[in-house]
């Protein structure tokens, strides 16, 4: 097992957000090719393109669930235009830091972002 | 904060007499076996005694049978590759298993390269291999079978005497490394057929770094290191009379109490599941039922990932391992479990509880406390999961 910052341990422990949104704005959910863990990420936005709500669910090691929970922090508040720069390097960043071999559990937070806000996009296009 | 290790398959702590066996031979009683004067005479003595507790552990024919080493993984190195150099005019061909330790895998992988040639045989859902796949795959060319005793992830038991038997009917050379096993379960290598065995120490409460390979007379093998004329002329180098005297003792115990101490471990284990079958739902033992060392529990929690599951135990004080992919640093998932043919979703989830002789009834009690609501914590944060 590797070495986790207090920050991780307390987002595993404690993860922000947990769940589902009935009727988000956007779904993101995400397979990592790595290792097999699953992220699931729901948002909804408000009129304003604002990241009113974010939830997340993880399949996953202690830096997946880490990872999912803060992406949620994160986000939250922040437009989707805003959003969409984020990087897994800002999800580590806020965590502390994570162990080498657990970075790419932060590149799955960013992919089921990404595929949350391509959704968003994808149903206002519908509308 | 309370502290329960249920990691024993990893390694144990000493027992206290094995520990003060040993102490003497650092500061007193220091000699080289090889020396002739007194100090080199009193090693040699302690450590044709040892020899003598560790043969007689296995049912040995004979002390000299007994090679020291540094312990399993130089074990399987040693009889693979002394054997592989021994009978290469002989054939090339080795077979072994799929869910063998990396120490024998990664020697085959090794011989692959130089020129040999590997079966490596499937196992059924309890991790067994079939006797006549087994039988099947003995050609002309099969110099080497080695098929280990009891994995060290499910505790699984292979059929040791069926196998040895094929061996013996075909004359080909058996390897076990039964470093899980012996101590823990009756061993009686003359019955088991193999020539060759790994033994360690550290897994039955002896000291780290020593164990010994079991070369039956009359086995073809190279030495695996060469210099003095050390064990035998088969492992140069001056003996670890400290460790080897600790091995020794370890033996000795384990002659004596281990049985009843691993009857004492079986209760402990089998309580350990029943109440986490009961108090858990969707929990899936992996290994056999029955034909399984006294001291392992391998359980896959459906839905999670092993590595979340032993994180949160280890910070109640509890210890334990998963086959999970998320801590083998290769990021693969067991290579047991998936042998075995269990899902990749399965295998991920999969915890490994291994007790050894000082673990008490109140260790389980402290794990059926934290266990159980751990494991609804991360249900609840897993979109996989679905109550049944």
């Amino acid at each position: 097992m590797e070495e986790y910052t207090d920050k991780v341990i307390k987002h595993f422990l404690n993860p922000s957000n947990v769940g589902q949104i009935e009727d988000p704005s956007g779904k993101g959910k995400i397979t990592s090719p790595v290792c097999g863990d699953i992220l699931e990420l729901y948002i909804k936005v408000d009129d304003n393109g604002v990241i009113s709500d974010a939830k997340f669910r993880t399949f996953g090691c202690g830096a997946a669930i880490a990872s999912g929970s803060i992406l949620t922090e994160l986000i939250k508040g922040k437009t989707v235009e805003e959003a969409r720069k984020l990087s897994n390097e800002d999800v580590v960043r806020a965590l502390g830091g994570l162990p080498p071999v657990k970075i790419h559990c932060s590149v799955l937070a960013e992919d089921a972002l990404k595929k949350a806000i391509e959704d968003y996009y994808g149903k206002r296009q519908k509308k | 904060m309370r502290k329960v290790y249920l990691d024993a398959n990893a390694t144990t702590r000493a027992h206290p007499e094995v520990i003060e066996a040993m102490l003497p031979f650092y500061d007193k009683m220091y000699g080289n076996a090889s020396s002739v004067h007194a100090f080199g005479r009193e090693a040699r003595k302690h450590l044709e005694e040892s020899r003598e507790k560790v043969a007689a552990l296995i049912g040995a024919g004979s002390p000299e049978e007994i090679v020291f080493t540094s312990g399993g993984t130089e074990s399987d190195n040693f009889a693979i590759k002394g054997t592989a150099a021994a009978l290469k005019d002989k054939g090339n061909h080795i077979i072994t298993s799929e869910v063998e330790h990396h120490a024998v895998l990664n020697t085959c992988k090794y011989l692959e390269g130089k020129g040999f040639r590997v079966t490596y045989l499937g196992v059924d859902r309890y991790g067994i291999v079939d006797t006549d796949e087994l039988r099947r795959s003995i050609t002309d060319e099969t110099i080497l079978i080695t098929i280990m005793a009891a994995n060290n992830e499910t505790g699984t038991i292979m059929p040791l005497e069926e196998i040895g038997s094929v061996a013996a009917e075909k004359g080909v050379v058996f390897h076990t490394d039964a470093v899980q096993l012996i101590g823990k379960v009756p061993f009686d290598v003359k019955r088991s057929g193999a020539q060759l065995v790994s033994m360690s120490a550290h897994k039955i409460n002896g000291p780290k770094g020593v164990g010994a390979l079991y070369i039956r007379n009359g086995t073809e093998i190279d030495p695996c290191q060469h210099g003095g004329h050390h064990e035998n002329g088969k492992r140069a180098g001056t003996e670890d009379i400290p460790a080897i005297v600790g091995f020794g003792k370890t033996c000795e115990i384990a002659l004596k109490h281990g049985l009843e101490h691993y009857a004492g471990v079986k209760r402990l284990r089998d309580m350990l599941h029943d109440r986490i079958s009961s108090g858990i739902k969707q929990v899936r033992l992996n290994g056999h039922p029955e034909k399984r060392l006294p001291s392992t529990l391998n359980v896959s929690f459906d839905y999670l990932e092993g590595e979340a599951i032993i994180l949160s135990l280890d910070l109640e004080g509890i210890a334990v391992s998963t086959g999970s992919a998320c801590t083998s640093g290769s990021l693969e998932p067991s290579h047991v479990l998936k042998s075995m043919g269990l899902e990749q979703v399965f295998a991920q989830g999969a915890v490994r509880f291994s007790l050894d002789i000082f673990n008490t009834r109140d260790d389980m009690d402290y794990v059926m406390e934290k266990l159980p609501p751990i494991i609804d914590r991360l249900r609840k944060i897993s979109p996989i999961y679905r109550e049944d």
